[in-house]
């Protein structure tokens, strides 16, 4: 109980704190971006910190998944990944209507309905088998919506790419969880270490695509960079044509072209 | 690192006297059609579809992936557009050396992506005309997987309809190919030959 007292106050202050200097961040840096819209100006530091997370997968994230993918049978790693889903999902309820997106709202509040009862307390993701996909969002959107700009690009220890906005996003996302809040603490660590091994499973599952660009491309910092930028701004888009038009490079017009 | 989650996912140069014998032709002759880009991108899709599912060795699909680049890809422009200024300054034999080994490399590299496709299918919804090409949008569906977008870009101005760029969740192929083949190239000090030969190991 105690551990919970001095917690609450230090996650609230904490929580402050980064919301504090994110938003000043968002603020300070909304300059342009440079070439292909990329805004990088810590990337020295940046650079440090992805080498850093790329010696951690090779040495212990990467084996570990691999450990995990190759001993842990395929059925309960995905009710892991199942389970995960479905205790993101009241968070992706709460930054749904902070975005005023009630249909998706609605849908995330009735896959955690049909989940939780037809998929047996979350074990099966039986709302995706009737129709009903996942639409998962974080308060890195919540902010986008509320017209916060994107922000410097920032590669985290242990997290990998990010933007300023994403950052500030992940950690009220964290903070704020309707599921860490409501549970007691053992239950809440168990809820983390199901979210933590589905992750590990991730990397398993797309360790092709991981790898191929941590070690085998030639700079693995950039093209990560880029890969994050260009999904994340599609993502954000959510069809809509200007995202599209963006991206479009026309090799006719101007082949030599930087 | 642990960030993938969504990641979740990718000739020789047309004679130059062959161009102007195409402005010569009226227009309407040469204009690529919405129905006509989206039935490059269905015999495409076929294609993958069938080599993905045909169990052949990985040897001879990667091969069947060069050919169907060759066939369907404008590999020249999209090789020259990769490499950027330093294509420039590349002698007429640098350049076709270096569109040929390119062909090979960015076969094998996208070839060993669509592998993964395995057991999966893609399927074209349809096409749309943006600025002076053509948007073909399909999605591909992977077992156990979200289904995910994929867009090509397609044009005619090579005198033929091919595409030239793939966009997949917002990940663009030429942007992404730009990035690598610069970072190649700074890695061999801008050495075009040295880059030329490491292609073909890549």
């Amino acid at each position: 109980m105690q551990g919970l007292k001095i917690s609450l106050p230090s996650v609230n202050l904490l929580l402050a704190a980064v919301l504090l200097v994110g938003l000043g961040l968002l603020a300070g840096c909304s300059g342009a971006p440079g070439p292909n819209g990329i805004d990088d100006p810590y990337e020295a530091t940046n650079r440090r910190i992805h080498e850093f997370n790329r010696g951690l997968d090779r040495a212990l994230v990467g084996p570990a998944a691999k450990g995990y993918g190759s001993i842990v049978p395929k059925p309960v790693t995905r009710v892991v990944g199942n389970l995960a889903g479905t205790l993101d999902l009241p968070g992706d309820i709460a930054n749904d209507l902070l975005q005023l997106r009630v249909a998706d709202a609605a849908q995330n509040f009735l896959r955690l309905g049909v989940n939780l009862t037809m998929g047996v307390g979350g074990l099966f993701d039986a709302s995706t088998a009737i129709g009903l996909p996942g639409k998962p969002t974080d308060f890195g959107e919540t902010l986008h919506v509320w017209g916060a700009g994107e922000g410097a690009y920032v590669e985290l220890p242990f997290a990998g790419p990010s933007t300023v906005r994403d950052t500030v996003g992940t950690v009220v996302d964290i903070a704020l969880n309707p599921v860490r809040l409501v549970l007691p603490p053992r239950e809440a660590m168990a809820a983390t270490g199901i979210k933590l091994f589905s992750r590990v499973g991730d990397r398993d599952r797309f360790s092709e695509t991981v790898e191929s660009i941590l070690y085998d491309s030639a700079d693995s910092y950039a093209q990560a960079r880029l890969l994050y930028l260009q999904n994340r701004r599609f993502t954000l888009a959510r069809g809509k044509e200007a995202a599209n038009d963006d991206d479009f490079i026309d090799p006719y017009e101007d082949p030599y072209a930087e | 690192m642990l960030n993938d989650t969504s990641l979740s996912r990718r000739a020789i140069l047309a004679g130059l006297a062959g161009i102007s014998a195409l402005v010569a032709l009226p227009r309407a002759a040469l204009a690529l059609t919405a129905e006509q880009a989206q039935e490059l991108v269905n015999k495409t899709v076929d294609e993958i579809n069938s080599i993905i599912n045909s169990g052949k060795s990985e040897t001879a699909m990667l091969g069947s992936f060069e050919k169907l680049f060759t066939s369907y890809a404008d590999v020249a422009t999209i090789a020259q557009s990769v490499l950027g200024p330093a294509f420039k300054t590349a002698t007429n034999g640098q350049r076709s050396a270096y569109t040929n080994a390119f062909q090979g490399y960015i076969s094998r590299k996208y070839g060993r992506r669509f592998r993964e496709f395995i057991g999966g299918k893609i399927e074209v919804a349809e096409a749309r005309a943006v600025k002076s090409y053509f948007e073909v949008i399909s999605t591909a569906y992977l077992q156990g997987e979200a289904p995910f977008e994929v867009r090509w870009h397609v044009s005619d101005k090579s005198g033929k309809s091919l595409f030239f760029n793939i966009i997949i969740e917002g990940v663009n192929m030429l942007a992404s190919e730009r990035t690598e083949m610069g970072a190649l190239l700074d890695q061999r000090g801008g050495d075009i030959d040295q880059l030329i030969t490491d292609l073909k190991t890549l």
